[in-house]
């Protein structure tokens, strides 16, 4: 199917009676990555989730992938899709999370492993060979029977990456990345997600290192009250922004 | 940043201002003294026990291993396996279902729990027990009165070890219910969204991410339950059903060594105790992997737009 591979139009979403998302418009094309900025309560990682429909739409749509997220279209109404379908179609994205949230209880290699294994149900051998040569790819080729706790948190990131990558999604999540991390490992972070756009994975992220914005991103869309406030290129909106909040929010951060 | 307290390894220093300085360890004279008089108090409480020929040492060892005491620890044995295996499977069916969205579910479970941690376990036996006053006959059919088939006589069908057992189980599944449910409560909400981002059902999420993980708090306090459990089918005796304990009543209902004979049942019990403590260490030391291996680095998230 061709066209965007993410497609947000009028996108809201409340939790109880506070509004965070108020109409999202977002346009991600195919192999492109995108950044989300904006200050925190901007509404950047909730719009993430709903990607992923970790978070459920309440009204607008957006799809992923030409297929609306969540719901279903039959006879000119949207259904709510089941629990299964549901899950069949996050496998189109991959996410990594703040926290890295890897399982605590599995080694390396079974992190990456569980989800191909029992999700796909694929032959153990060939997704075990995958996987290893996932973690050659992150830089982490001889952790595979570390557990996770014994890893520095960079070492744990790269191996929440390498996970997500195992189920071969169309689309990888980042929800600020490298925003629990210490300051020195923030660069090896960075760098696998760098080499991840290179090889022309599409990527919407959410952070904060401005750098990486200007470096690797196609789009950057700057966020506030759970509105888009402006988007374009990097050079565009974090060299030259037009609107007002985007430029306070810049100049507090550079 | 918070620094890391250097950890207490009760070695001197390596480092120690002008290296020639001799260190002395700091005495503990009170803490010795304390020792020598309850090495003292134990020893001579142990002696008074041995030497005193009214606890009829010989009894015991000769009831130690009688044919009616290993049969009866046999049957307590079995009425705990049977009563924790089905207490905590219905207990995590319970867990689930008090966690659920539904609100009817989980009241269902919170009213299940309320009943039977309410009542007294020796009321649910005797209750069980007797329940041929209430169904005489015990039927499968449609409820409100709908056709039914009778499957026989409830005073048949319940007998004193079916009762024991139903007692025990119910009763059990409350309680394990409620540790699950905090095991369950225990796990980050994170480790839900990383499953489900990687496309897992409700089904996988909970066998293979959360119950695991769950698994690590749920024990210590199943351990007590089990021995507890152990301990609580002695109960059961009021059916007359000859476990460990009643056996002993028997035999010293007609030959009147009743201490030697409670003696008895008691090392029994702590024999079965030791060795369920130590499976339940194993149990630990298995689940704990990947938690216990180093000391936990808390990290805490940067808040980016302040640097």
């Amino acid at each position: 199917m061709s066209g965007a591979m993410v497609e947000a139009l009028g996108v809201r979403k409340s939790f109880g009676s506070t509004e965070i998302l108020k109409g999202i418009d977002l346009t991600v094309e195919r192999g492109s990555v995108t950044s989300l900025i904006g200050p925190s309560g901007s509404g950047k990682t909730t719009f993430l989730r709903c990607i992923n429909h970790l978070e459920k739409v309440d009204a607008g749509r957006l799809s992923v992938d030409g297929q609306t997220v969540g719901y279903e279209e039959r006879g000119g109404r949207l259904h709510e899709m089941k629990e299964r379908q549901t899950a069949r179609q996050r496998l189109n994205a991959g996410m990594v999370f703040q926290r890295f949230n890897l399982f605590p209880h599995m080694t390396v290699l079974e992190n990456i492993v569980e989800a191909p294994t029992r999700v796909l149900r694929r032959p153990r051998d060939e997704v075990s060979a995958e996987a290893q040569v996932l973690l050659d790819r992150v830089g982490l080729g001889n952790r595979g029977h570390s557990y996770p706790q014994e890893l520095s948190g960079g070492q744990q990131q790269r191996i929440a990456i390498a996970r997500a990558l195992a189920m071969k999604p169309k689309l990888m999540l980042f929800d600020e990345p490298t925003s629990a991390l210490d300051p020195e490992l923030v660069g090896e972070v960075l760098d696998v997600m760098k080499s991840l756009a290179e090889a022309g994975m599409t990527m919407v992220v959410v952070t904060h290192e401005l750098g990486f914005a200007r470096q690797v991103c196609d789009q950057v869309v700057f966020m506030d009250g759970g509105v888009v406030v402006e988007s374009g290129a990097p050079a565009d909106v974090l060299d030259a922004p037009k609107e007002e909040r985007t430029q306070a929010f810049l100049s507090k951060v550079l | 940043m918070q620094k890391q307290p250097v950890p207490d390894t009760g070695q001197i220093p390596s480092t120690v201002p002008g290296d020639s300085i001799e260190v002395v360890p700091l005495r503990h004279p009170v803490r010795l003294a304390l020792a020598v008089v309850l090495v003292l108090v134990a020893a001579s409480a142990l002696w008074d026990v041995a030497v005193n020929q009214r606890y009829h040492w010989d009894v015991v060892v000769s009831y130690l291993f009688a044919p009616q005491i290993l049969t009866g620890a046999g049957l307590t044995l079995v009425l705990t396996a049977v009563s924790m295996t089905v207490g905590v499977i219905l207990g995590t069916v319970l867990a689930i279902m008090r966690l659920s969205a539904n609100p009817i579910v989980s009241t269902i479970s919170r009213g299940y729990i309320w009943f039977f941690r309410g009542t007294p376990l020796l009321v649910q036996l005797i209750f069980w027990y007797n329940i041929a006053a209430l169904y005489p006959v015990l039927s499968l059919g449609l409820p409100f009165g709908g056709p039914s088939v009778a499957i026989g006589s409830a005073n048949v069908l319940i007998t004193p070890l079916t009762a024991a057992l139903l007692g025990l189980s119910l009763n059990e599944a409350a309680y394990m219910a409620e540790i699950i449910r905090g095991g369950i409560g225990s796990v980050d909400r994170g480790q839900h969204d990383a499953a489900r981002a990687l496309g897992m059902n409700g089904t996988t999420l909970m066998l293979r991410v959360i119950l695991p993980q769950a698994m690590r708090v749920v024990l210590p306090p199943t351990g007590n339950q089990v021995i507890s459990m152990l301990k609580g089918t002695s109960l059961v005796s009021v059916l007359a059903i000859s476990d460990l304990l009643y056996s002993a009543q028997i035999i010293y209902a007609t030959n009147y060594q009743t201490i030697p004979l409670l003696i008895v049942a008691s090392l029994w019990y702590l024999l079965m105790t030791t060795v369920l403590t130590f499976f339940q260490n194993k149990l630990e030391r298995r689940y704990g992997r990947g938690f216990d291996a180093a000391p936990r680095r808390v990290r805490r998230p940067r808040t980016g737009a302040a640097r």
